[in-house]
């Protein structure tokens, strides 16, 4: 029997579908929901990303980001200048990442809006009313499929491995680079034989006072099960002041933001012909806690930098 | 939005000409610039293809220019082709012999950018004001240290060529 066109999205962003309803109330009106949320979740179609849209929002993030953040990017010379790649960064700011928004400005500028340039997103990023537009700038959903057809166009491609699990973590660990162990982005470069670069971010977990994940609690509501969200945070943050869930944004704090971009890595001519996964998972977690704590020790103060 | 700079240089269009005309030298005298980098075939005149960045606020900002007007030694104009709307010119005039008066122009812009292109053109003038002024000092310091290096080496050559065998 041909599936729905509901469960043909869900199954393209990654998910699985079909499982078995549960008679609770609760648990029918969570699955509605979840339902709804994933007949939002677009197709990844990469023909969607809009360079002239980027070129005209480029003020617009220059702004933002030169003003609010006083952001700072550099190594941009590390990436490679032409072909796939694949950019590893670390991710913060909850559900509003500042990062993602000054990079993708510095990118665009330094290699021009002609290159294709892909982040992937929680599929809760993308069905959110309001964020269409992450669409124009080459925001797809995050599953492995939509990670190798944009790296299979040649595309350069960020991905943030650490996820809601990295972007939640309270702000005493703000310095910490944290994947929680998730090594698909190791294997994705080695199927489609790309370069890594560790691109590192420091300051926007200071962005708001992110105070917990609040895994429990969302396990306690089967939020893990039915969103994929394995993460309730909870923060002090503007306009809300007690925020859970993060669900409408906050509005960031302006703590300044530096990132820098490191030298690529050639799994195979680093690693020998057969990398072993893990050996690479932590080489490329070190190299970019390094950069952190590097880029760390050069704040004086929180948000101010 | 529309930056004009200007210097006088002690020395002659051609003696300035010289290292506006070498794409390699500019990134010893552009400030601010990142990358000044041939792309095309040609390195100078009409048709060259540059690929530069300039560091304003939080963004490397340029793109591929390509020369448009190369009249030695009096003019040489830029437009680019990808990244922001920009249109460059060097514009020489000797108005007394010996001293060249350097005049440095960059309008800039992204079209279709609406209300926060405009802001972000004007907030970003004096950052590009700033980098276009010492621009042209560091292009007066190496050109007048051209012109006195030469001179010497003349005056050396003279000398030695004055002496008896």
């Amino acid at each position: 029997m041909a599936e729905s066109p509901t469960a043909q999205r869900a199954s393209r962003n990654g998910h699985e579908s079909g499982e078995r309803v549960d008679a609770s109330l609760l648990r029918r009106v969570a699955r509605s929901i979840a339902g709804q949320v994933q007949s939002r979740i677009p197709t990844a179609d990469l023909d969607e990303r809009d360079p002239d849209y980027i070129r005209e929002s480029l003020p617009r993030q220059w702004l933002l980001a030169s003003l609010w953040f006083r952001a700072e990017v550099r190594g941009l010379g590390n990436v490679p200048e032409r072909g796939p790649v694949l950019l590893v960064g670390n991710h913060s700011g909850g559900n509003i990442t500042p990062d993602t928004a000054v990079f993708t400005l510095a990118f665009c500028a330094y290699f021009g809006v002609e290159r294709a340039f892909y982040q992937l997103a929680h599929n809760l990023v993308l069905s959110m009313p309001g964020l269409g537009f992450l669409r124009k700038f080459g925001t797809v959903a995050a599953s492995p499929e939509n990670a190798r057809r944009a790296l299979d166009s040649g595309a350069a491609l960020l991905v943030y491995p650490g996820g809601d699990h990295e972007v939640h973590r309270p702000v005493w660990e703000r310095h910490k680079v944290n994947f929680a162990g998730r090594k698909g982005f190791v294997r994705l470069a080695l199927d489609q034989d790309v370069p890594i670069v560790p691109v590192v971010a420091v300051g926007g977990q200071e962005t708001a006072l992110f105070l917990s994940r609040g895994e429990s609690l969302s396990k306690l509501l089967r939020l893990d099960k039915t969103f994929r969200l394995k993460v309730l945070p909870i923060s002090l943050a503007l306009p809300w002041g007690l925020n859970v869930g993060d669900m409408l944004g906050h509005v960031p704090l302006p703590a300044k933001i530096t990132i820098e971009a490191l030298p690529p890595i050639h799994l195979r001519e680093e690693f020998g012909p057969e990398p072993d996964v893990d050996e690479v998972y932590d080489h490329v977690t070190r190299l970019m806690q390094d950069t952190l704590d590097a880029l760390a020790s050069e704040r004086r103060f929180p948000i101010i930098g | 939005m529309r930056v004009v700079e200007a210097i006088e240089i002690s020395s002659s269009p051609e003696g300035v000409w010289e290292h506006l005309a070498d794409p390699a030298r500019y990134l010893h005298f552009m400030s601010g610039f990142t990358r000044w980098e041939v792309v095309s075939d040609e390195p100078t005149g009409e048709g060259a293809r540059y690929r530069m960045l300039m560091r304003v606020g939080s963004a490397e900002v340029g793109g591929l220019v390509e020369v448009v007007e190369w009249s030695e030694p009096r003019e040489l104009a830029w437009n680019s082709i990808t990244g922001i709307d920009q249109r460059g010119r060097w514009r020489l005039r000797e108005r007394v012999p010996g001293r060249t008066r350097v005049e440095l122009r960059l309008a800039y812009g992204i079209a279709g950018a609406g209300i926060f292109g405009v802001i972000a053109e004007r907030l970003a003038a004096p950052t590009v004001r700033g980098h276009l002024r010492r621009t042209l000092q560091q292009l007066k310091r190496h050109v007048e240290h051209d012109q006195l290096r030469k001179s010497a080496a003349a005056r050396r050559e003279a000398r030695a060529s004055s002496r008896p065998a």
